[in-house]
Parts: C-alpha cells; structure tokens; sequence
C-alpha cells in the first residue's frame, strides 16, 4: 500500500502538469476541431432532414412540393452555390502561391455567388409566403422552411466570416492566424454545399415528383 | 519563432487547379443529370427516379468530400475520416430510424385501425 497512485510521488511534480507549455498549439489542432464542429453541424442538418422526411407528405390540404417548386429557379441557385465553391478552390490556390490580391478577388468573387444564392432564396421564400404558403400553412412547409432557411442561415454567417476576413487579409495580409481561418471558412463553404446536395435532391427534386 | 512559424507552413492540406477542376466538372455533371430527369420526366417510374437521383447525390458528396474538402485516411492522423465515419453511422440511425418509426406509427394508428380494435373489443 506504499505505493498508493493517490499521493504524488516525491520527486516526479511533472506528473500532474495536465497544461503543456512548450507546445502550446499542436499542429492541426485548430482544422480538426473545426472538422469535429461541421461533424456535429451535420448532426443538426441530420435531425432537420430527418423532420423533413417524417413530415414532407402531411399538406394539411395544402399546396405540395409539386404546386410550389420552381426547378429552373433552384437549378440556378445550385449553380450559384456550385460556382461559389469552384472560386473558394481558386481563391485557396492564390493563396497557396501566396498571392494575396489574387486570393482577395476569388474570395470577393465567392461572396457574391454567395449574395446571389442568398437573394434568390430570399426572393423564393418571399413568394411562398405571398402565396400564403408560408411556414404556419402545413406541417410540410414549417419542416421544409426550417430546413432550407437553416442552410441559408449558415450561408449568411460564411458570407459574414468571408468578409471580415476580407478585412483582415487587407489590413494583416496572409499571416499564419489568416491562412488557418481561410482553411476553416474553406471546410465551411464546401461543406454548406454538400448539404445543399441534399437539400436540392430530396427537398426540390423528390418533392417536385409528388 | 521562425522554427515555430515554418512548422505552420505546412498547415492544411495541399490543392491543386486539377483536383478543384476534376471535382467540379464532376459536380456539374451530376447535378445536371438529376434535374434532367425531374424536369424532363425521363423514368416513367417514379420509384425509379428517386433511387436514381439518391445515387448521382451520394455520389457527388463523396465527389465533394474528396476534390473539395480534401478527405483521406491519413489526414490529422486519420481522426478526419474516423469521426466521419462516426458522423455517418449517427445520421443513418437518426435518418432511417425516424422515418421507420414515424410511418409504422402512421399506418399503425390510422382511425380506420382504431375503430377496428374498438369494434372486435
């Protein structure tokens, strides 16, 4: 029993430093913690799917998917996003060459896709509403609203993260700190259009078929 | 300090003009194929179409996941990939569980069902 794990050993104090000073950032550290964020965002847009495919059939006597879609609209707004995506590729070979003008006009470029895909969202979601399909008309459109404008939220705050970081690439230029926060706004716009291939194949597309 | 910056270097994975252009052309390809199938109302069946279209999307998310957000099985020491994989098993049980409850619920418990029991009762 003298040699009890519960008292510190006379001699060995490293033994409880739980706090590593001397390698104070672990290489990586921040892209896998902000991979683990989108794992568990996609967690989120899972359970949103998930109320959305439990839900899609219930109209209330209301409109369906097929009364309501615009495909040539969505089919655009893909477009949007897709080209989005292609110029962030673009705006992160600029800055592998450490080009930082050319990684501002791609990233600038980006935004806008982003703007166009958010104003034509905005414009579809104000129609529905006009049309008096709105998120209150069916349990169908309450779970296709919630799903479609949580996705649009995350495109506004990309938009949002792209342009401070528009700021500071302007005023610091492609630091280390910068080159890290552009590798994690990259995970974060790819993977916005990821679920945005969920979103256009199960949402628009299946519920156009009904 | 210079040690510790050029340590950072090296941060993130590395891309190329033909891994960005392969994944969109590819992108392009199969998002188009799906809406000219919708639109076009190629299939004549509908379930049909639907499995069609579920495989040009997983397809071209595992197209994202590789050209655009750079996934294999060595990157950050493999934990990438591992919680990934962990993230799909979750979204496969919340995704297929909640449908397959929710529409035995529905046919189970249909009103005609009711008066069923009640009436044999």
């Amino acid at each position: 029993m003298s040699h009890s794990t519960a008292t510190p050993a006379a001699g060995n104090p490293e033994k409880f430093e739980f706090l590593v000073t001397g390698d104070h950032h672990a290489p990586n550290g921040t892209l896998l913690g902000f991979w683990l964020y989108l794992m568990s965002d996609c967690l989120v847009f899972a359970a949103l799917f998930a109320t959305y495919g439990v839900l899609s059939q219930n109209y209330a006597g209301g409109p369906s998917g097929a009364d309501l879609f615009d495909l040539p609209l969505v089919a655009l707004n893909t477009a949007f996003l897709l080209f989005s995506s292609i110029t962030y590729g673009f705006a992160m070979l600029q800055m592998q060459q450490k080009k930082l003008q050319g990684t501002m006009f791609w990233l600038a470029i980006t935004g806008l896709f982003g703007l166009a895909f958010l104003g034509l969202e905005l414009y579809e979601f104000y129609h529905l509403i006009h049309q008096g399909a709105g998120p209150q008309r069916s349990a169908f459109l309450s779970s296709f609203f919630t799903l479609v404008g949580t996705h649009g939220l995350h495109v506004t705050f990309g938009i949002i993260w792209l342009v401070t970081l528009l700021v500071q690439l302007r005023k610091y230029g492609l630091t280390t700190a910068n080159r890290r926060r552009l590798f994690c706004l990259s995970m974060f716009w790819h993977f916005l259009d990821v679920v945005w291939i969920g979103v256009f194949t199960i949402v628009y597309l299946m519920g156009s078929m009904s | 300090m210079s040690d510790h910056d050029h340590h950072h270097e090296e941060e993130g994975p590395h891309s190329t003009f033909s891994g960005y252009m392969i994944g969109f052309m590819a992108s392009v390809i199969l998002t188009a194929i799906p809406f000219w199938l919708v639109m076009g109302d190629v299939l004549s069946s509908r379930n049909a179409t639907v499995v069609v279209i579920l495989g040009f999307a997983l397809v071209q998310i595992l197209v994202h996941m590789i050209y655009f957000l750079h996934m294999n099985f060595h990157s950050e020491g493999g934990w990438n990939m591992l919680s990934l994989i962990f993230t799909v098993v979750l979204l496969f049980i919340t995704l297929a569980g909640s449908l397959w409850v929710m529409y035995h619920m529905n046919v189970n418990m249909m009103p005609s069902m009711m008066t069923e029991i009640s009436g044999s009762a």
